[in-house]
């Protein structure tokens, strides 16, 4: 099996609003994919599928299929909260628990079982050191998360996501509303964990883009439009609304 | 010229209004100086731990007080899991069918029938069918259906604030519904509903209608010792005292209330002073 993720043929709709359609594409593992396109284009959408996270909006239904190392998410005897711990997600705004940091980062282990309070701690340190953020707030665990700066919530919402030992991490545009120092930590922080696991990221950061992905997927009133290396989609994109797109000429 | 036309009526309304303002607070005001220069002087520990007598310097408010005290307590009891599981319910997990939406028409209507209604209901089931008597337990039961929906609403307001981002959180750490309503949603939502819960329950003390129906008793010299015994509470006592046609039954009767308001007062406290800390701690 070369590939983490496939889906073939998927659409979605709202109710009777066509949100996908027919998205086709495959991800390796260990890799930064980057989806890309105007807002509204469904690239949000596609990438909440892949936890099954539009399960919770009104009307929504989907056509196609998803395979995650082998098998089809949205089958009879997949549990939701078994893949969730597989493929973990990082929301666009910063959404710690209002408790402590080590209180956010061990829950996602709480809810399976561990009680262990070595192992947690343990957890925690590890997690918090993949995040980029344990030396800020070592010796600190028993602060509320909430009086942590925008970036810092962030990577520690990345660090509870690692906390469940995913093999694949969604991110919904999780630098779109912090200050560009807390960007650059984020990119690292990606390029960084790209060697453990496989993440799809939504971005409407072009140069972010370009930046961190190696592959690009520009997306478009919900149709894939291209889907290549990433050098390709900047510098030589085969279709004219990715040109136009990355170009600034609409979007 | 008529931009001072304009200026006169904006003055002339804002008078207005806060003569309306202050028409409540006057009224409220004149109220309890009253009570307050008929009734301060007679408030004694003896006043409070007395039993009811004939003679009206002797009788205290003992057995009513701790007639309200049994009834709060057991209508918290009976009200509180009840409405709070129902709030979770219909905000959490009934959304969308046809079933809660009925459900939710009624609670609303619910709410707005009058306490009388209640005591009628509460007479025919838990007094007559249930053969519970006139009980304590029988006015809880009776109260408790009073103020469910207040309950079940203040439960759902405070549930509905809970961002839709917590949840998410929650979920795609691989939580089930329960344990993300149980371990996020609720305690975030806590102070919501505990500040509904009071308010509710602060209701309930004041309510006398439906207690006469069911039988709160108005002249009883022992405090109920049991659920099942007969028991008289503040309203009743007050309701009693004013009645009576002796100047010093009076004088009890406004000393009864000034105890009465001091409680639902320190209730109304308390559920401020929850909410003002609950919307101080947490921000999104």
């Amino acid at each position: 099996m070369s590939h983490k993720l496939t889906t073939q043929d998927v659409h979605v709709w709202y109710g009777s609003f066509h949100a996908l359609k027919g998205v086709t594409l495959s991800v390796k593992p260990n890799t930064v994919t980057a989806f890309i396109g105007p807002s509204g284009c469904g690239k949000s959408t596609f990438l909440r599928l892949f936890n099954r996270m539009n399960d919770y909006i009104e009307g929504f239904h989907m056509g196609g299929e998803i395979i995650i190392d082998g098998r089809n998410i949205y089958g009879k005897r997949i549990l939701v909260e078994e893949l969730r711990k597989e493929v973990g997600m990082v929301f666009q705004k910063p959404n710690p628990f209002p408790k402590s940091i080590y209180d956010n980062v061990v829950y996602g282990l709480q809810i399976q079982g561990i009680n262990d309070k070595h192992v947690l701690e343990e957890a925690c340190e590890t997690s918090l050191k993949q995040a980029a953020l344990w030396n800020e707030v070592k010796d600190n665990l028993k602060k509320s998360a909430l009086a942590l700066s925008g970036g810092q919530q962030q990577r520690l919402c990345i660090a509870r996501t690692l906390a469940v030992k995913p093999t694949m991490i969604l991110m919904d545009e999780p630098a779109s509303a912090l200050d560009p120092i807390s960007t650059a930590k984020i990119e690292e922080l990606i390029l960084e964990l790209k060697s453990q696991y496989t993440i799809v990221i939504v971005t409407h950061n072009m140069q972010q883009a370009a930046r961190i992905s190696d592959r690009t997927a520009f997306f478009y009133l919900g149709e894939l439009i291209e889907y290549d290396k990433t050098v390709n989609i900047f510098t030589n994109p085969k279709e004219e609304k990715t040109q136009s797109y990355i170009t600034g000429r609409f979007g | 010229m008529s931009s001072r036309r304009n200026r006169i009526a904006d003055r002339v309304f804002k008078l207005w209004a806060i003569g309306c303002t202050l028409i409540g607070i006057i009224m409220l005001g004149i109220f309890l100086v009253n009570i307050a220069i008929d009734g301060l002087g007679r408030i004694d520990w003896d006043f409070i731990t007395s039993l009811p007598s004939r003679k009206a310097e002797k009788a205290g408010i003992y057995v009513a007080l701790l007639g309200t005290v049994w009834i709060l307590v057991l209508t918290a009891i009976i009200a509180i899991p009840v409405g709070v599981a129902a709030g979770i319910y219909l905000e959490e997990y009934g959304k969308k069918s046809r079933f809660a939406s009925i459900l939710e028409i009624n609670i609303t209507n619910l709410a707005g029938v009058p306490s009388i209604i209640y005591g009628i209901l509460g007479l025919e089931v838990f007094v007559r069918t249930f053969g519970l008597g006139k009980s304590v337990i029988a006015g809880a039961l009776t109260l408790s259906l009073l103020i469910l929906p207040i309950i079940i609403v203040a439960t759902r307001e405070a549930l509905k604030a809970v961002p839709k981002t917590l949840r998410e959180a929650s979920f795609a750490l691989g939580a089930t519904k329960w344990q993300t309503v149980s371990k996020q949603v609720l305690p975030a939502a806590s102070g919501g509903i505990v500040t509904g819960v009071i308010l509710a329950i602060s209701r309930a003390i004041g309510e006398t209608a439906p207690l006469i129906l069911v039988g709160a008793i108005v002249y009883l010299n022992k405090p109920p010792q049991t659920p099942l015994d007969q028991y008289s509470v503040l309203p009743m006592q007050i309701f009693n005292w004013i009645s009576r046609p002796e100047q010093e039954f009076s004088v009890n009767a406004a000393a009864a209330i000034i105890i009465l308001l001091l409680v639902t007062f320190v209730m109304n406290g308390i559920a401020i002073y929850l909410r003002y800390r609950w919307q101080r701690k947490v921000k999104w």
